[in-house]
């Protein structure tokens, strides 16, 4: 089969999925659902497996397939097919996708076991793969918008898919208003590359991008610009990124899936397919790589300081996210996909992990009220341990090859990305500390009472209630069901953890500087346009800057250790000492009552005024009222001579008739 | 004779039966009154009919007796309706039918 046929199977499998399950929902007894959306994506996996070898298998100059179903739209001057292009970038970007996905369907199998919702929430979970998916292979704009809009939907419902808890719909409802500003940034931007380029397929655009736009034309920056708007909103950056902790509401496997491993990648993921439009633009690759490293460091920080398990790693996400939105506009495209890649991995074993452990406390995510749970979940404070290393950058784990790579293509750039470097290797530093502070807090000291009852071999189930407010809830559907499941007791959620972390410790071994690029080589082709191309930093640099980094994230750990295992008063000391910063960083910089200050409030001060001056004073007062006033003014005339006195009626007729008499004599005389 | 007589005595009965339908109270006088002035009418048909020398008028003046004839049965009838339900013979009371 040709690549792009396997193309066409990764999309049909997830897509099969989605509507075998939501069509059959009363069929699936059991656990069966959760299989079949698992066998859908790892079908999906295989299929991308297919691309690969395709690819494989042809020159290295004719890696780039495009295949057209049919016409999607015809008209004068405007031609859009559906179409997926497969190119090294795509199908790296299906492997991840598919294979980290099909993991945590695995993870989820029986990770939502006793949830009455379990059906629905696998064809959500399929319907947001093919969705993923889509939007990797598009061709053109239209079916990258298409994709787009998909993952956003989709995000949507996965947020909220604890329907009856206010704070999950709320959350669902935020997430879904800020990727919608990032799909008419992406709009916008299509719009102003077609009316320069005339071409909406990714090929056409590109080639016309050179003739039509000079270097740094103002419509081009303007284009890509709006393209980077839709890139921040999925991928959580400022100063779009206000839902991405809040999508924390969603089930665990959801934020190991969709806001770790795949839909917040799709913004490095189409800066990265927009290469030669930035590289044309480089005010606008700026914009980006500025606001990675804002993003990179103010997620940092405020991660430090908050205090609910997934929020704190939901925070690492957006700040690795920053690394690679950096690494990708720097033009270090091979170094940003290899983090992406290094990230879903550890990221998504994090979460999984973090699963495990919110399961063993029935449902509580507080870090407050967790610790000691070294003894009673030894697999998962194993596998925690390596994302958290991998997360850290510990020497010769994955992200530590990944992430260094992306600083030392920043510092080779020179000029004003030393600050930004600098910056990078500030966070990282940072970023091992309050992974093991994750790790120090959750698994060492003394045991808490659900540690000690898991140590007996009984899982604490708890009352359920909102992790976030306290409330007491059920577990009919929309709620999450009664009964928790813990990696110890429940092999899926092992058998997808595991190999997560054998790649989260060997997946760097695809990019050892000097050693092996065999992922920088296999995307080349997608990438040979690039300037950069030929930049690399020298070896020696960049095993400088692995010593940096790693020499960090080891400091980073060591100090986690002696605040929290050796010392264990001095975080308390720490946050009195600097009360002010603790306070700022606990409420996320004030980002959101910012948000609130500047939008959210003026526009309900409008509402609030259109609705108490223009709708009840205007339309209901003058409109409505004007109207209904005059008729009842001529009804209330018309009953006034209706009196039923005949004689009355008999007067009213002869002085008409009268009247008429002396009129006409008037005018005949 | 001057056709001024005529009409002057027609505009007199007119007035009359109009000041009786306007100020009697009794639906069996008012019944009266208005056959005078349908007469009036009559009349006043008649004059202009010879003044004129063609028979229109006179035609008129039949289908006018005719109309009289049927509302007087009609009024009477409803005058016997009342009577039988012991209803006040006053027009003045019969109001039910107002606004």
């Amino acid at each position: 089969m040709s690549a792009t046929g396997y193309g066409w199977l990764v999309l049909a499998f997830p897509l099969a999925g989605t509507l075998a399950l939501a069509l059959g929902w009363r069929l699936w007894p059991g656990r069966a659902a959760g299989w079949i959306g698992s066998a859908a994506i790892l079908g999906s996996f295989a299929a991308s497996l297919g691309m690969l070898f395709e690819l494989l298998d042809r020159a290295e100059d004719s890696r780039s397939l495009v295949g057209t179903a049919y016409t999607y739209a015809d008209t004068a001057g405007f031609r859009a097919d559906m179409s997926i292009l497969v190119d090294p970038l795509s199908v790296f970007m299906c492997l991840v996708v598919s294979g980290v996905s099909f993991l945590i369907h695995v993870y989820s199998v029986a990770y939502m076991t006793s949830d009455r919702g379990y059906v629905r929430f696998f064809a959500y979970l399929n319907f947001f793969v093919f969705s993923m998916l889509l939007l990797i292979l598009a061709a053109n704009f239209v079916v990258l918008l298409m994709g787009w809009a998909f993952v956003g939907a989709a995000s949507y419902l996965l947020i909220s898919f604890w329907y009856r808890r206010d704070t999950a719909t709320g959350a669902g409802i935020k997430a879904f208003v800020i990727n919608v500003i990032g799909d008419v940034g992406l709009v916008v931007g299509a719009f102003l590359l077609f009316d320069g380029t005339g071409a909406l397929d990714y090929a056409g655009v590109f080639e016309e991008a050179g003739n039509a736009f000079g270097r740094n034309d103002g419509q081009l920056v303007a284009a890509c610009v709006m393209l980077l708007v839709g890139a921040f909103a999925k991928s959580a950056q400022v100063p779009l990124h206000t839902w991405l902790p809040d999508a924390m509401e969603g089930p665990t496997p959801v934020s190991a899936l969709i806001h770790a491993a795949t839909m917040v990648t799709a913004g490095v993921y189409l800066i990265a397919r927009m290469h030669p439009l930035f590289e044309l633009a480089p005010a606008a690759a700026d914009v980006g790589a500025v606001v990675g490293t804002v993003t990179l460091l103010i997620a940092a920080t405020i991660a430090l300081a908050a205090t609910d398990l997934k929020r704190v790693i939901a925070y690492s996400t957006m700040s690795q996210i920053g690394y690679m939105v950096l690494g990708v506009s720097v033009a270090a495209y091979g170094a940003g996909l290899f983090h992406l890649m290094t990230h879903a991995f550890f990221k998504a074993l994090l979460f999984m992990g973090a699963g495990s452990v919110i399961a063993a406390m029935g449902g509580v995510q507080s870090l407050d009220k967790m610790g000691g749970f070294r003894k009673a979940m030894p697999f998962t404070f194993a596998t925690f341990t390596i994302g958290a290393l991998a997360l850290a950058g510990f020497p010769l784990m994955s992200g530590f090859f990944s992430k260094d790579e992306i600083l030392a293509f920043t510092l080779n750039r020179g000029g004003g990305y030393v600050v930004l470097a600098v910056a990078g290797y500030l966070a990282s530093g940072l970023t091992a500390f309050y992974a093991f502070r994750m790790v120090f807090r959750v698994f060492f000291g003394e045991p808490v009472p659900e540690a000690r009852e898991l140590e007996r071999g009984h899982l604490h189930h708890g009352d359920p209630a909102n992790p976030a407010t306290g409330e007491k809830e059920d577990t009919e559907v929309g709620f999450p069901g009664p009964e928790h499941h813990v990696a110890e007791q429940a092999w899926p959620m092992k058998a997808a953890m595991a190999p997560l972390a054998l790649l989260a410790i060997v997946a760097g071994t695809l990019g050892i500087p000097g050693v092996t690029d065999t992922l920088e080589h296999f995307l080349e082709p997608t990438f040979e346009d690039s300037r950069f191309l030929e930049t690399h930093p020298s070896e020696s640099s960049e095993w400088l800057g692995l010593a940096l980094g790693g020499g960090l994230a080891l400091l980073g750990i060591a100090v986690a250790a002696l605040v929290y295992l050796r010392r264990p008063g001095t975080a308390l000391q720490l946050r009195e000492r600097f009360s002010t910063v603790h306070t700022f960083l606990s409420n996320k910089w004030y980002f959101d009552e910012l948000f609130d200050a500047v939008f959210v409030r003026p526009m309900a001060a409008f509402g609030r005024f259109g609705r108490s001056i223009i709708e009840s004073v205007f339309v209901q007062g003058v409109l409505v009222g004007g109207t209904v006033g005059a008729v009842r003014v001529g009804t209330s005339l018309a009953r006034a001579i209706q009196t039923g006195e005949l004689r009355a009626y008999a007067f009213l007729l002869v002085s008409g008739l009268g009247g008429l008499v002396l009129y006409f004599l008037i005018v005949s005389v | 004779m001057d056709i001024t007589w005529f009409v002057v005595l027609s505009a007199l009965i007119f007035a009359t039966g109009a000041a009786g339908v306007l100020t009697r109270r009794s639906p069996l006088v008012v019944l009266l009154c208005l056959e005078l002035m349908l007469n009036a009418g009559n009349l006043a048909l008649l004059s202009f009919s010879r003044m004129l020398g063609n028979q229109d008028g006179q035609i008129f003046a039949l289908i006018v007796l005719v109309v009289a004839a049927c509302e007087v049965v009609i009024g009477l009838g409803i005058i016997v309706a009342m009577y039988r339900r012991r209803l006040p013979i006053d027009v003045d009371q019969m109001n039910e039918l107002r606004g």
